[in-house]
């Protein structure tokens, strides 16, 4: 049994009196990747900035490579690679002088770093915007410049704090196989996003986070089975013309009303079908689908998806 | 001192504006005041009352003012653009650099700045004849220590500032008033009665005092322990209360 490289109990944070982080209980193993998801204020970036050593800790016990952020946050901070939720780059610099300072505040050595940087914007396509400012740079590619400046003291631990968010299709999969080349080296990733196939693609555990409390752990397999079932019937009806819950009964083992559509949660979709066809209802289209995350959020925190 | 490379850098890009000021500002006062209300001065016996002739003792004033000015503006508006506008803060402080860094980082740099426009000011003081080359050299200590003097409380200032409108107003309500009265432009003993302790208590009237004392070879006010005291005691507690503030607002 390999020592944990964060472990949290009763982990908890205040900002005056409200509570962001109520008690949570949590570890990451060395070389994991490892998925904070939940909705909006649920507390994941709250929780990421303690991890992170930039904020600290109200109550509870954190510790980060076996140390404790309050006192050891310097040695922490070089260890970890940080992409925070909002870009924080330094405006007044171009591209290139955000990455050389940015390797200068962890003291690399600047050879170490003009080299980095090199493989870095190419990671990052950003090579032609080299001596550009930040400001003018698109929203995407902030993102982008921010992600590789992470990567330029090799950390340990990498803390993404929703690292896709604004990205094309084509740059989040380049993250994505960056990701996975660097979880192959032994990387520790911790990882928060709003995108379901993002966390069961990546991750290897996460848990769903709720009002600042950690409502399920487990491994994205793992929670479908726990709270989802096999197959899903999604159900369209005319607008104004969805039945209720009564109409519907026995069915599915769970029914889930959305606002757009009817989600019937069934080990075995054909009967439910059969089923269904008996009933005078005005459908207007019917998918079958296997469950996914996004069913298990749904059902944990409340069935509407905040983003 | 990492944190003073990041400075640096941002400097390479905005060096010219600054530049021009740098050299400029020294050349208009020393031509307005030293040479042209200095000859009305001189004729009028203000140079036998002032032991000097007038260009030659409002100079060294104008040296400390000019270090005040440049300390105050660099403790203003590049710490609010680090807490509020660009927020490079709190990015730094992702990485093993802390907020005791920063504050560091911030005086340091300060102080190379602030050299500068000393140097630059005394070297055009040189060329205006108003002080020889055997003592350029001793007015660059005094009036360095006169703009650290408020570089201290106005950065601990800045820190807390949330709205830019503070920004301005030190310049109207504290800069230019002690600009006036603070014995740069008259002796502060022409100043009514009550008026005189207050400049005792301003950083600028001993950073002048200190300054022109070095420049014309003179005996200071108080003991020049007492000048060096009150400056240095206004630059360690401002720093002190300003590396609480940053701690404060940066680490939540
Ligand atoms: N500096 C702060 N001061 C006061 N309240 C804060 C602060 N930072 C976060 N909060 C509050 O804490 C709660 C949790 O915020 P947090 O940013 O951790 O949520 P999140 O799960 O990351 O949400 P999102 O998905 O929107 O990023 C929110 O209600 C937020 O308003
Ligand atoms: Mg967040």
């Amino acid at each position: 049994m390999t020592e944990p490289l964060v472990c949290a109990s009763n982990l908890t944070k205040h900002f005056g009196d409200f509570v962001a982080v109520d008690s949570v209980d949590f570890s990451v193993k060395p070389g994991e990747v490892f998925g904070f998801l939940g909705p909006n204020g649920a507390g994941k970036s709250s929780t990421m900035k303690m991890i992170g050593a930039v904020s600290p800790v109200t109550d509870g016990a954190l510790t980060v490579f076996g140390l404790d952020p309050d006192q050891d946050g310097p040695a922490i901070r070089g260890r970890l690679g940080v992409v925070p939720q909002d870009n924080l780059l330094d405006t007044e610099l171009t591209v290139f002088e955000n990455l050389f300072i940015y390797g200068r505040y962890f003291d690399l050595p600047k050879p170490v770093i003009r080299d980095r940087i090199d493989e870095l914007l190419d990671f990052a396509q950003l090579g032609e915007r080299r001596n550009d400012l930040v400001e003018p740079l698109s929203g995407g590619m902030k993102r982008r410049l921010t992600i590789a400046r992470a990567l330029i003291n090799q950390p340990d631990l990498m803390l993404l704090d929703e690292p896709t968010t604004g990205l094309d299709p084509q740059a989040r999969h380049a993250l994505w196989d960056r990701l996975y080349r660097l979880k192959q080296q032994g990387v520790t990733l911790i990882i928060t996003t709003h995108y379901m196939d993002e966390a069961e693609q990546l991750c290897d555990r996460l848990v769903v986070m709720d009002k600042g409390k950690i409502v399920a752990e487990g491994s994205p397999q793992e929670l479908i089975e726990r709270y989802a079932t096999r197959e899903v019937v999604e159900l369209r009806f005319p607008i104004g013309e969805t039945p209720g819950e009564d109409k519907l009964d026995g069915l599915a083992k769970r029914i889930e009303a959305l606002p757009d559509r009817t989600l019937l949660y069934t080990d075995n979709a054909e009967q439910s079908l059969l089923d269904l066809n008996e009933r005078p209802l005005p459908i207007e289209s019917t998918i079958v689908r296997r469950a996914t995350l996004e069913d298990v959020f749904l059902r944990l925190t409340g069935r509407t998806l905040v983003d | 001192m990492l944190v003073v490379e990041r400075h640096a850098r941002v400097y390479r890009r905005t060096w010219r504006g600054s530049v021009i000021s740098t050299f400029a500002n020294p050349i208009l006062y020393l031509l307005a005041m030293g040479l042209g209300l200095g000859s009305l001065v001189d004729q009028g016996g203000g140079s036998v009352q002032l032991d000097h002739d007038y260009l030659t003792w409002l100079a060294p004033g104008l040296l400390a003012a000019a270090t005040m000015m440049t300390a105050t503006g660099e403790s203003l508006y590049p710490v609010m653009a680090g807490m509020k506008w660009n927020k490079y803060y709190s990015d730094a402080l992702s990485t093993p650099v802390s907020t005791h860094d920063l504050v560091v980082g911030h005086f340091g740099w300060l102080t190379l700045r602030v050299l500068f426009t000393a140097v630059v000011f005394s070297g055009v003081m040189v060329t205006f004849g108003s002080i020889g080359f055997s003592r350029v050299l001793l007015v660059i200590p005094p009036s360095v220590l006169a703009g650290l003097a408020f570089a201290g409380p106005v950065t601990a200032y800045a820190a807390r500032l949330e709205k830019e409108t503070g920004l301005s107003a030190v310049f109207r309500f504290v800069i230019t008033p002690l600009f006036l009265f603070s014995g740069i432009f008259f002796p502060i003993e022409q100043l009514p009665d009550w008026m005189e302790p207050i400049a005792y208590a301003t950083p600028l009237w001993h950073g002048v005092e200190l300054t022109r004392a070095s420049a014309l070879g003179i005996e200071t006010a108080l003991h020049p322990a007492v000048h060096i005291a009150v400056m240095v005691a206004f630059l360690a507690v401002g720093a002190a209360i300003a590396n609480r503030l940053f701690h404060k607002r940066l680490v939540v």
